[in-house]
């Protein structure tokens, strides 16, 4: 009884408006103004709004939430990675259980050993991986690229995700297609839009933009062309220079 | 094999030349570029291809040659307008990359539970038909590579009676942009199911002409049984999912495994053969065309009068499409009411269709089992009204990477049978 009331105390006190609030101005500014004017052009009155974005989720057990049936496995599927990983389990960095899915944020240096764990330990069995999907932050210094992989147990019919992250500077991730083939050309492909180098892959070339190409091309920073107009020199700008709507 | 320092360079010069050069050595090997513009290779999928006289001793896949940069663009793009570009993808299933867009994007939402029923009925009939066309496809163009003539003509054929449906549903044959976050952008205009009962009563006769041409044919088994054979265990190496997984012996499929729009409320099964070769896929393929047949009779029957979009006003568009002489528009009745009657209605409709919604800054992932196999859709949202980051995995980019598997030590023939029992849409890989 008095561990209940202990539990209740503590989310009480991890809801109080006022932590809320701090955690909410520590978060970063995702933009200001409304209407994509940066001169005084904008007379709205919303040109001084700061929109911030989220602190990193990070969830606390119980994972699974009795109402929805989507998280129905998500605290067995956590314990036994625990388990299985051992005294490596701090390879994971934290866990994120939001709309239905289950998130492992994983430490690079860890990330080859978890998923050959996710891959041959028999309480998981994640047999089928769906490839490696970059993601370009450029304002979450230190960790400015991730790199999210899916994978699915057809065993346990169980989904999850897991991310890991590298910095602009170091871009460097290891490769999993020891354990899982499929994502050699998924890892190319995150190579060629992203610039994620990743360690061990057999042979990490461009797959879709030619092999002469400079950049890469899905980056928040990669520069993008106007569209010269044949009227009087004009050009529309590239399309994160157009005002618009934010 | 006899390995040479020599090489001919057959890119460009005097054919002379090359042929007095080529009969001067005793080198066998032979590097073959196959397309990107060779006609059996379904667009431009380039093949490198390592003979030994007749034997393919290494295979490799060129892609790229259709990259498009969809996925960049829907950064600049509002969500809605995201199934624009993902229509285009793979541009044979068209509906179901709306599909797994806008389930992800319902995810992130979390109005998955509000999209009406007959919403869903509807998903279900369109991707039910889009599988079958596929399919359709994928035989046709697979018996024109073999020289087969009749099957690709009639495959087209059949195909074409599904297209004419999407046409009167969606205004177009192909990049239909019909499901869209929420729902689909209309409802089924009059005279749909009259056409879909026709279907219905006549598909069967035509797949079983194809069947007949084909099942116990003396070529085709001759070109399929035992070519560019893949095992259950290469299959999940590899990554491979949808035909090509239940022809090798696991019948995996995302409909009854993870249901989505209510497939759990649909009596079908799941077509399954442990041949493991080209054959076996032609006739999973062919079994679950039937299958599609008995999903989409089924949902005539489950189809009730309501909404085809969600009641939010905040996320379904205002406009209720109506066809006037010039083709499909606002209906006069929504123009007549922004127009004159509320000045509020017209802001709400100018703010949603040039903003769009704002969606809850997140991540997910969102599968469905195309016709090709698991197409996924990982989107990603900083809260904006604009997608910050979509990732579509592809079936068929992950299952060209089998090429090597299917074709190493077997004929150049096989090759284009190995290809095309992948059925790759380049659309899709290269995106």
């Amino acid at each position: 009884m008095s561990t209940d009331n202990e539990r209740e105390r503590d989310e009480e006190a991890a809801n109080l408006p006022e932590k809320q609030g701090r955690e909410r101005l520590a978060a970063p500014v995702r933009r200001t103004g409304m209407f994509g004017a940066t001169t005084t052009g904008d007379t709205s009155g919303f040109g001084g709004l700061q929109v911030r974005g989220s602190a990193p989720a990070h969830s606390q057990r119980p994972f699974t939430d009795p109402d929805d049936p989507r998280t129905a496995d998500f605290d067995r599927v956590a314990d036994d990675l625990e388990a299985a990983l051992g005294e490596d389990a701090g390879a994971v960095e934290r866990v994120e259980a939001a709309r239905g899915e289950l998130t492992f944020h994983v430490r690079r240096e860890a990330l080859l050993e978890l998923v050959r764990v996710l891959r041959d330990d028999p309480s998981l069995r994640y047999e089928l991986c769906t490839g490696v999907a970059g993601v370009h932050f450029p304002d979450d210094a230190g960790r400015e690229l991730h790199a999210v992989y899916h994978f699915r147990s057809l065993t346990h019919n169980s989904e999850i995700r897991v991310t890991t992250t590298c910095p602009d500077a170091d871009p460097h991730v290891p490769s999993i297609v020891s354990v899982y083939p499929t994502n050699d050309w998924h890892e190319r492909e995150a190579w060629d839009f992203f610039g994620l180098v990743f360690d061990g892959h057999p042979a990490l070339t461009r797959i879709q933009m030619p092999d002469d190409w400079h950049g890469h091309p899905q980056r928040k920073d990669y520069p993008l062309g106007g569209i010269p107009v044949e009227y009087r020199g004009a050009t529309v700008p590239p399309p994160d220079e157009r005002r618009s709507y934010q | 094999m006899t390995v040479t320092e020599d090489y001919i360079d057959a890119s460009g010069g005097d054919w002379d030349d090359v042929i007095e050069k080529a009969q001067a050595t005793s080198a066998e090997r032979l590097v073959v570029n196959m397309g990107p513009q060779h006609p059996s290779t379904h667009g431009v999928l380039r093949l490198i291809l390592t003979l030994d006289g007749e034997t393919c001793t290494e295979a490799r896949v060129g892609i790229g040659y259709l990259h498009t940069g969809i996925e960049k663009n829907l950064e600049y793009r509002t969500w809605t307008q995201g199934t624009t570009f993902v229509t285009r993808m793979d541009y044979l299933t068209p509906l179901f990359n709306e599909t797994a867009y806008c389930l992800a994007v319902e995810n992130l939402l979390d109005i998955t539970d509000r999209v009406p029923e007959r919403a869903n009925v509807i998903r279900v009939m369109m991707m039910e038909l889009n599988r079958m066309a596929s399919h359709f496809v994928a035989m046709a163009t697979f018996g024109m590579e073999l020289g087969a003539t009749t099957v690709m003509t009639n495959g087209f054929r059949e195909r074409e009676m599904i297209l004419d449906i999407f046409e009167l549903v969606t205004g177009l044959r192909m990049n239909h942009a019909y499901i869209r976050p929420g729902g689909v952008s209309q409802d089924l205009p009059p005279g749909t199911v009259g056409k879909v009962r026709e279907l219905l009563k006549e598909m069967p006769k035509r797949i079983g002409t194809m069947r007949k041409l084909l099942d116990e044919n003396p070529v085709y088994l001759a070109r399929t049984r035992d070519v560019a054979h893949l095992s259950l265990s290469g299959c999940m190496a590899l990554g491979i999912t949808g035909p090509l997984l239940r022809a090798s012996g696991l019948a995996w499929d995302l409909r009854k495994a993870k249901p989505y729009c209510g497939y759990e409320d649909y009596e079908f099964d799941v077509p399954v053969s442990d041949g493991g070769d080209v054959y076996a896929r032609y006739r999973v393929r062919m079994a679950e065309m039937e299958e599609s047949l008995k999903i989409v009779e089924q949902c005539l029957d489950r189809l009730r009068p309501g909404p085809v979009m969600i009641k939010d006003a905040k996320i379904g568009w205002p406009a209720k499409l109506a066809l006037g002489p010039d083709g499909l528009g606002n209906s006069p009745d929504h123009i007549a009411h922004i127009m004159s009657g509320s000045m509020e209605a017209l802001i709400h409709h100018f703010k949603l269709v040039t903003e769009g919604f704002r969606v809850p800054a997140g991540q997910a992932y969102a599968a469905v089992e195309s016709a090709k196999g698991e197409l996924g859709c990982y989107a990603v949202s900083d809260g904006g009204t604009r997608p910050y980051r979509v990732h579509f995995r592809d079936p068929s980019f992950t299952h060209l990477q089998a090429v090597a598997a299917m074709c190493e030590g077997g004929t150049v023939a096989d090759v284009i049978a190995a290809v095309a029992s992948i059925d790759p849409v380049m659309g899709g890989v290269d995106r």
